[in-house]
């Protein structure tokens, strides 16, 4: 009897392997969110009892909750892996971008250079992001194995067809692949995984009392890098965060789940998907995840 | 719980999008927020009704054009299993999609117009289900609504079918009478066929027994990545990564590495689990044994009695997916096969197939996008492999356009004929 858990498991491992067994430099995406938690520890069972055989790597655009920086750190040190900082906020002092600016500023797409440096720097030629099909639209024709052309680019009408469990990674050099190992993991079968393996997650994913205010339908948490405007009250709600990225542009929704049981419980009624509960960014334009990706984004 | 990958092939006119957007409906797998998303775009674009297709066709060009161009992946879940739709457009200059779809599916749905029967596409689609052995096949015939839910319409459309599939490899073929856009025997049995006595469509997914469906006979397990740690409190532990492309093995068992021929017993099986006793097709495991053999990443383990064959010699069925580049003979592309990496050159074409008819064409030096036909292949070193009907995993590979690095063509191993 095949578990649909485990055998997503299998594979999602068994991709974590192929790239390790055939790139010369991988790099894991890291951000302490639930999905780049899941993924990571997947490849610590991938390659168990040996370390992980790659960095993770982290970009921050310093507009962190920093519940999730603290988590960052403790989970990195508890799995012995090595990580490595691509700061937005460096990128901005050494001119490769201006800062967004006005009220409603959000580092998210600045991330995209910091990305694209950091891996030249590094000379990553595969990098595992934590993207999951049924996120969004134009994830949900991404391949596992995700071509970038020597600008990162993403150009969908080129992609490789991707046949029975065979990857094709060949690659010129300066190009990179982005890596999917979870593209067939929905938000259920994430919080399954945490529940069944016990996963440790930033606190901020589960119910707890918080500052927040009212813009566009959302609540967004009051912090150093997100004000409310004129006319938006703040007010403490009991909240927790189904997705977690950079604090300018991810949303809280109300909920009284605080254990992974009732987090599950929740999900599984959930009506809205969780991007389109909570994140700022996707509401830009119809493809706004298709545009950005194809700069070079997750 | 378990999983089924099932694809669904046909164009927009055949109601796919309206019964995968059904299937997903009365699931209640669609989200408030993509409902409204699609309304409004349809809405915007001045359409009549709302238009399910924008749930899977995500890509900018895709709206653009109202088709689709890619396969989409879909999922969603009942009490009993877990989903992935693998989306495939159906015109006919998307084979590529479709083999792409259908390569890693259970189950298969292709789609007929109640109005027009089976026609070519019908026949297309039913070839490439079969070639690709995908072991079910449902034949949806959809619009029923629009015949009066006659039943010698449908028994028309099966005998019509039948007649034409018997050339065809399909081991479980199913038919179903269906109205996706009023419902009927979807998700609930229709009312409107008191004449059918089979079971809905969604019944059937959540039931279709596909426990046998893996090759549980044949131990193959390709060595993918080995694991040797350089730590101090596992100082001899070396094991062999890989997930289980055929059989079952156990701890205990005698297994031969192949090409050295050396042989071994089994002495432990580590999961993502932690440790097992044995391990079952698909399943991600690390191997470990009793003696220190030089294994590396390629070799495949088998039981001494029972080995995959080993040729430099090859025929297969091959689908060129190269838009840019038709098959050149005796051109070297790299060969990926399992987790072995080759170099090949096809040197002839035996026949070209005419997917719409079956004929058989001769005399052809090379092969075009979206054409399929069998070949002879030299590789530089042995592959291992069953022949494709045996194994999916070990009977497939791709070959790999070494200058623009692309995927050039699928290619299912037989074998030669007699």
């Amino acid at each position: 009897m095949k578990s649909a858990l485990r055998s997503l498991i299998d594979e999602s491992v068994t991709i974590i392997r192929e790239v390790a067994a055939e790139f010369e430099r991988p790099a894991m995406l890291f951000s302490g969110g639930k999905d780049s938690v899941v993924m990571l520890h997947l490849a610590v069972r991938a390659f168990s009892p040996s370390r992980v055989p790659f960095p993770v790597m982290h970009i921050d655009t310093g507009h962190n909750f920093a519940e999730v920086i603290e988590f960052r750190d403790r989970t990195v040190r508890a799995l012995d892996v090595q990580l490595i900082v691509g700061s937005v906020q460096a990128s901005i002092d050494a001119g490769r971008m201006q800062d967004a600016t006005g009220p409603r500023a959000s580092r998210n797409p600045l991330q995209t250079v910091t990305l694209l440096d950091s891996i030249k720097e590094h000379k990553f030629d595969a990098v595992f992001g934590g993207a999951r099909r049924d996120e969004e639209r134009a994830r949900a024709k991404e391949r596992v194995y995700s071509h970038r052309d020597a600008f990162g680019q993403w150009d969908p009408k080129t992609q490789r067809p991707e046949l029975w469990g065979i990857y094709n990674g060949r690659h010129k050099p300066g190009e990179h692949f982005r890596i999917f190992p979870i593209s067939n993991w929905t938000e259920l079968d994430i919080w399954q995984f945490v529940a069944d393996y016990n996963i440790d997650l930033p606190s901020i994913y589960y119910a707890h009392r918080r500052e927040v205010f009212r813009r566009d339908n959302m609540w967004m948490a009051v912090s150093p890098f997100m004000k409310p405007e004129e006319g938006e009250t703040v007010s403490e709600e009991l909240v927790r965060f189904r997705t977690v990225g950079d604090a300018t542009c991810t949303a809280a929704i109300e909920s009284s789940a605080t254990t992974i049981e009732q987090v599950i419980a929740e999900t599984s009624v959930a009506r809205i998907t969780e991007r389109g509960a909570t994140r700022a960014d996707d509401r830009i334009s119809e493809a706004g995840m298709e545009d950005r990706k194809k700069l070079g984004y997750f | 719980m378990e999983r089924l990958h099932f694809a669904t092939v046909g164009s927009v006119d055949d109601g796919k999008s309206t019964l995968i957007g059904r299937l997903l409906y009365d699931s209640k797998s669609i989200f408030e927020d993509q409902l409204e998303h699609i309304e409004a775009v349809s809405k915007r674009r001045g359409d009549d009704y709302v238009d399910l297709s924008l749930l899977t066709d995500g890509l900018r060009a895709e709206r653009e054009q109202g088709i689709t161009i890619d396969v989409a992946y879909r999922y969603f879940a009942t009490p009993k299993r877990s989903f992935i739709i693998a989306d495939c457009p159906g015109h006919i200059q998307y084979t590529r999609n479709m083999i792409t779809g259908a390569s890693n599916a259970d189950l298969a749905i292709v789609l007929v117009d109640a109005r027009t029967g089976v026609v070519e596409q019908t026949r297309r689609h039913s070839l490439l289900v079969s070639l690709l052995g995908v072991p079910h096949l449902v034949i949806c015939v959809n619009k029923m609504d629009l015949v009066d839910y006659d039943v010698d319409v449908f028994n028309k459309i099966r005998d019509e079918f039948e007649s034409f599939a018997s050339r065809l490899d399909l081991r479980d073929v199913t038919f179903l009478p269906i109205s996706a856009l009023a419902g009927d025997n979807v998700v609930s049995r229709s009312a409107n066929m008191p004449w059918f006595e089979g079971s809905t469509l969604l019944h059937h997914l959540e039931n279709v027994y596909t426990a046998s469906d893996d090759n549980r006979i044949d131990t193959r397990f390709p060595v993918q990545y080995v694991i040797r740690p350089q730590r101090a409190d596992t100082p001899d532990y070396r094991g062999y990564a890989g997930r289980v492309a055929g059989g079952v093995l156990r701890v205990g068992d005698d297994i031969m590495v192949l090409p050295s021929g050396l042989t071994s017993t089994i002495t432990g099986i580590d999961s993502p689990d932690g440790p097992m006793t044995q391990a079952e097709p698909g399943q991600a495991v690390t191997i470990l044994l009793a003696d220190d053999l030089s294994i590396t990443r390629g070799d495949m383990l088998c039981r001494p009695n029972n080995r995959p064959r080993a040729s430099q010699e090859l025929e297969a069925m091959l689908c060129w997916m190269d838009d840019a580049a038709p098959l050149q003979l005796d051109k070297i592309y790299t060969v990926k096969h399992t987790t072995k990496l080759a170099r090949g050159k096809v040197s002839n074409v035996l026949y070209r197939l005419d997917i719409s008819n079956l004929h058989r064409e001769t005399e052809i030096k090379e092969l075009k996008f979206n054409e399929i036909g069998r070949v002879t292949l030299h590789t530089t070193s042995p592959l291992f492999f069953d022949d494709y009907h045996q194994n999916r995993t070990t009977g497939s590979f791709i070959l790999v356009d070494e200058s623009s690095g692309q995927t050039a063509a699928a290619g299912m191993l037989l074998s030669p004929r007699s």
